[in-house]
């Protein structure tokens, strides 16, 4: 039933009536006051970035690297404001020093959606092979991590998890299933 | 380079030369390692901020409270190092344009603690040369103390963001910061306003 809608306009709907995964998470996004959101782009998130970035109210823009989209939020965060990066499985495992160094013992509850390649038909091996690192290196620090892969769950999900986050203080990663998004597949 | 003929300073010393220069609550974020030791022992603040890890960050979260608080001035001091670490968060910079953020890079060529190594860049790269490329278009070598000051000043009521390179000497910082991470967010959030102590 989650079927991702990759060929379909990427436009957001007018509200709650859009049950589109990209349109959930803006949605959830907004209700939770999270409104900066630095990326790097992954091709699966293209109609989430797209329209976050027709949204007047958040402030979205790429950076040259995740690890700097986790310095930004950090930093947005401690002067007041929300914030979530958006970037892919590989952009994840550039992450494990900024998690263990800025993150997780300064108490920041970073918001993370990552978009999960290297599964359920990756067709690059260092891709499949670099998917492999993202949950023992979540696991290792002990970091609340759930993967998204059913449309009927995803805004209970994202919600709880972003209200988690912040009342406790602690970072967490929500992993976009390709059974969720569609995914990236060869003949794209 | 011409651009680099300019005084060797003292990083300790122009660490407090900048905070004797704040008279509105600004933020200050130190980077890793000396550049946070040298902000500390120039006098503890509410709104400083102390990096102990993260190499390369000290830009990147500044920007973050520039963004969160865009009436607050807020600089970042970053080694040349760190700053070789993250060379793309310049342009991600130049593409914001936050007027209210000013950096400062204290460039000695070394990665002094951990034994005065020469960094890839020494001798070889210009730092406001690569900011200046990377769309900052206020970016200056300080020349001496004075004209840092100078600069200072300039950059507090400039309508875009700020860069200032210093040539700095070989020193350690004097002081070493106080390893609690938890307590140095929990203080700069209540110096930057947004909670109140328990």
């Amino acid at each position: 039933m989650a079927i991702a809608e990759q060929k379909t306009s990427s436009q957001a709907g007018p509200g709650s009536g859009d049950k589109r995964w990209h349109s959930i998470v803006l949605q959830t996004l907004k209700r939770n006051e999270i409104s900066l959101i630095p990326y790097v782009p992954d091709r699966v998130l293209t109609p989430l970035i797209k329209n976050l970035h027709a949204d007047p109210f958040f402030t979205t823009f790429a950076t040259a690297r995740e690890e700097e989209a986790v310095g930004i939020v950090s930093g947005a965060w401690m002067g007041g404001r929300r914030g979530a990066v958006l970037m892919q499985t590989s952009g994840f495992a550039t992450l494990a020093n900024t998690l263990a160094s800025l993150a997780v013992p300064y108490q920041i509850p970073l918001i993370m959606f990552v978009s999960e390649r290297g599964t359920l038909g990756e067709f690059n091996y260092g891709q499949s092979l670099v998917c492999r690192t993202m949950r023992p290196v979540l696991d290792s620090l002990a970091l609340e991590h759930h993967t998204i892969t059913r449309l009927d769950e995803l805004e209970f999900i994202a919600d709880r998890s972003i209200k988690q986050a912040v009342t406790t203080q602690a970072p967490v990663a929500l992993i976009l299933n390709p059974l969720l998004t569609g995914g990236k597949t060869f003949d794209k | 380079m011409d651009t680099r003929n300019t005084k060797v300073m003292n990083r300790f010393d122009v660490t407090k030369r900048l905070i004797a220069k704040l008279k509105h609550e600004e933020a200050v974020v130190g980077g890793i390692g000396n550049t946070n030791f040298d902000l500390w022992a120039a006098g503890h603040r509410p709104q400083n901020f102390y990096m102990l890890g993260s190499m390369g960050l000290a830009f990147p979260i500044a920007l973050g409270v520039a963004l969160a608080q865009p009436d607050r001035r807020v600089f970042a001091l970053e080694g040349d190092g760190s700053l070789l670490m993250q060379l793309g968060a310049l342009s991600t910079i130049a593409a914001l344009k936050p007027k209210n953020l000013i950096m400062i890079v204290m460039d000695n060529g070394i990665y002094q603690i951990t034994g005065a190594q020469p960094t890839p860049a020494a001798g070889v790269a210009d730092l406001v040369a690569i900011a200046l490329g990377s769309g900052l278009t206020n970016s200056a070598w300080a020349a001496d103390e004075d004209d840092f000051e100078r600069l200072i000043d300039e950059a507090m009521s400039a309508d875009e963001p700020s860069l200032i390179a210093l040539r700095i000497d070989d020193k350690p910082g004097v002081g070493a910061t106080r390893r609690d991470p938890v307590q140095i967010r929990e203080r700069f959030m209540h110096g930057l306003g947004v909670r109140e102590p328990l």
